[in-house]
């Protein structure tokens, strides 16, 4: 029997760990460029005014995107308080009363479609099931086609966490004489709490820089969202509509918007990956 | 050891309560009565027409190689298998007159009467005082302090009071493996059961916190029916009054323990207890 060489294989070793730090690198430079980018543009739109200031027109010096922040957040904070509820509840269903069941089977098949669906089709689903038969764009659409992009999500990372608590410990509070509810409620939701905070940061972080979806149904307005009933001003239309047009204040405007979604997302996914570190502890 | 598994699982005579080849010698009456109970999980049946009378007041202690359908038997007692949906059971289960295994039975109310302590122990992601107060919350309305001194009650009861009173506050996951256990022995006590289900309870925990436990076992065995499931037949001989021995899901003996282990009168029996298999 004779001896294989070594050195095919220390070439072939060498080789893929050159290739996979080259890849590696890579996409950090992308990301790095991409921040690079954002910040220098960005930054400099940034001032106080830029943040409580309202919107000037082309040309004149000044002005904010407070409108854009504010409208933002409330469709943001609309589209949690309708699809957080429901996604997770579908995702305590999954886990905690599904098992075995066609229906469970059928709604988990139901929410990776839904995950895979491109955001700007929700948004044309929802321009026609709520801003045409209201007749104009709103807010309430907005949140209403986020809340659609939020909800699978947190199913399925509900139906994730939950999965991860161990069953033993559903048998110890149901064996103490609690129902599957207050079980499933207080201790299987406490025991997978960071977890499940994460999934929805997360999601938060993910529609929180989507354009597409609202374009079909919050649209955008100069002006301050008293009401999420007419178009409601947000900072990725904003960013779509002022990088298009020709006036230098509003494309300095967008590179700063930008800028400030770049950091709200980033803080997002800093803070939930804290939590996902503290649970794992 | 000549015997085939098969035939050895042939060989095992049906224990039923008309012809017990080894009635409890004790004169207590039973406090769990099983009556040609099966287990299937799926289409796989796992225990064949069990009967076995638990005399109250006593540690009865179940041993048997791992895969035997010891810790399926006494999950049937407070019904916990029901939490899976392929898992079912037939026959009787009587527990103080009344067949657990019937329509109707109020799970709630059953589970507080039969406490169950698991294999590893299962601490809730609560503080000590919360992870007690939890079940008697559920099962009792009480003020503030008289609450506080049924945890102090059940954390002595459970000989773990001096080494949590000043940790009452502390996440219960905090504690050693020992001390979680025991805390889950507290926490089982506390709602005031009559049955203690025991699956197993020391086999996750060292040698000196497993001797503790046994020593509790010995205090709680005036004032609970115990039953304790053991692949350690040393623990089996220390801790209990009367020992059935399982093998492939049938109940080949049951006994008092002492004439069990000296005194086998099963073939199976002996060979397990003397070592030669199992």
């Amino acid at each position: 029997m004779r001896r294989r060489p070594v050195w095919p294989r220390r070439l072939a070793d060498a080789a893929v760990k050159a290739a996979s730090v080259l890849a590696a690198a890579l996409g950090l430079a992308m990301l790095a460029w991409i921040l690079a980018v954002v910040l220098q543009r960005g930054a400099s739109a940034l001032n106080w005014r830029f943040i409580t200031g309202m919107p000037v027109p082309p040309g004149a010096e000044g002005g904010g995107l407070a409108n854009a922040i504010v409208g933002t957040f409330l469709v943001t904070l609309l589209a949690c308080v309708i699809g957080v509820p429901i996604g997770m509840m579908a995702g305590v269903y999954l886990a905690e009363f599904g098992a075995g069941r066609t229906l469970a089977a059928l709604v988990r098949f139901l929410v990776n479609v839904m995950i895979g669906v491109p955001s700007i089709i929700i948004g044309l689903f929802v321009y026609t099931i709520v801003v045409l038969p209201a007749g104009h764009f709103s807010g309430w659409a907005g949140g209403v086609a986020l809340s659609l992009l939020i909800l699978p999500v947190v199913a399925r990372t509900t139906e994730d966490m939950l999965a991860l608590v161990p069953n033993p410990l559903r048998e110890s509070s149901l064996a103490l004489g609690a129902p599957r509810w207050r079980t499933t409620l207080h201790i299987v939701f406490r025991a997978a709490r960071s977890g499940l905070l994460t999934g929805v940061l997360l999601a938060v972080a993910r529609i929180s820089g989507e354009t597409a979806p609202l374009l079909f149904t919050a649209l955008n307005s100069p002006y301050w969202p008293r009401s999420l009933s007419g178009p409601t001003a947000n900072l990725t239309v904003t960013i779509f509509n002022y990088a298009m047009s020709p006036y230098p204040n509003w494309q300095r405007a967008a590179w700063g918007a930008s800028f400030l979604i770049t950091l709200g997302v980033l803080a997002l996914t800093v803070v939930s990956r804290a939590l996902a570190r503290e649970r794992t502890r | 050891m000549n015997a085939s598994p098969k035939d050895l699982t042939r060989a095992v005579p049906r224990v039923s309560a008309l012809d017990a080849p080894s009635a409890p010698p004790s004169p207590a009456p039973a406090k769990i009565s099983v009556r040609g109970l099966n287990f299937f999980y799926g289409a796989t049946q796992a225990l064949f027409d069990n009967s076995i009378e638990i005399p109250a007041g006593s540690v009865t202690a179940i041993i048997g190689p791992s895969g035997c359908g010891k810790s399926t038997h006494i999950r049937v007692y407070n019904r916990i298998f029901q939490l899976y949906r392929e898992q079912r059971a037939t026959g009787e289960v009587w527990i103080d007159g009344a067949n657990v295994l019937a329509p109707g039975v109020d799970l709630i109310e059953l589970r507080r009467r039969i406490g169950m302590i698991f294999q590893k122990p299962t601490p809730f992601p609560l503080s000590v005082h919360e992870n007690l107060a939890y079940g008697l919350r559920m099962h009792y309305k009480m003020s503030r302090s008289e609450l506080d001194g049924r945890i102090e009650g059940a954390l002595r009861a459970a000989a773990l009071w001096d080494e949590v009173r000043d940790k009452l506050h502390r996440p219960g996951t905090a504690l050693s493996g020992g001390q979680q256990q025991r805390l889950c022995i507290a926490r089982a006590i506390a709602v005031e059961p009559e049955v203690l289900l025991m699956d197993e309870p020391t086999s996750a925990i060292d040698p000196v916190a497993t001797a503790r436990i046994e020593e509790l076992i010995a205090q709680l065995r005036e004032r609970y029916t115990i039953v304790i499931v053991t692949h350690n037949m040393q623990q089996a001989a220390r801790v209990s009054d009367f020992t059935a021995f399982f093998l492939s899901g049938r109940i080949v003996e049951f006994g008092a323990t002492t004439d069990l282990f000296t005194n086998p009168k099963q073939k199976e029996t002996e060979n397990y207890v003397t070592g030669r298999f199992g």
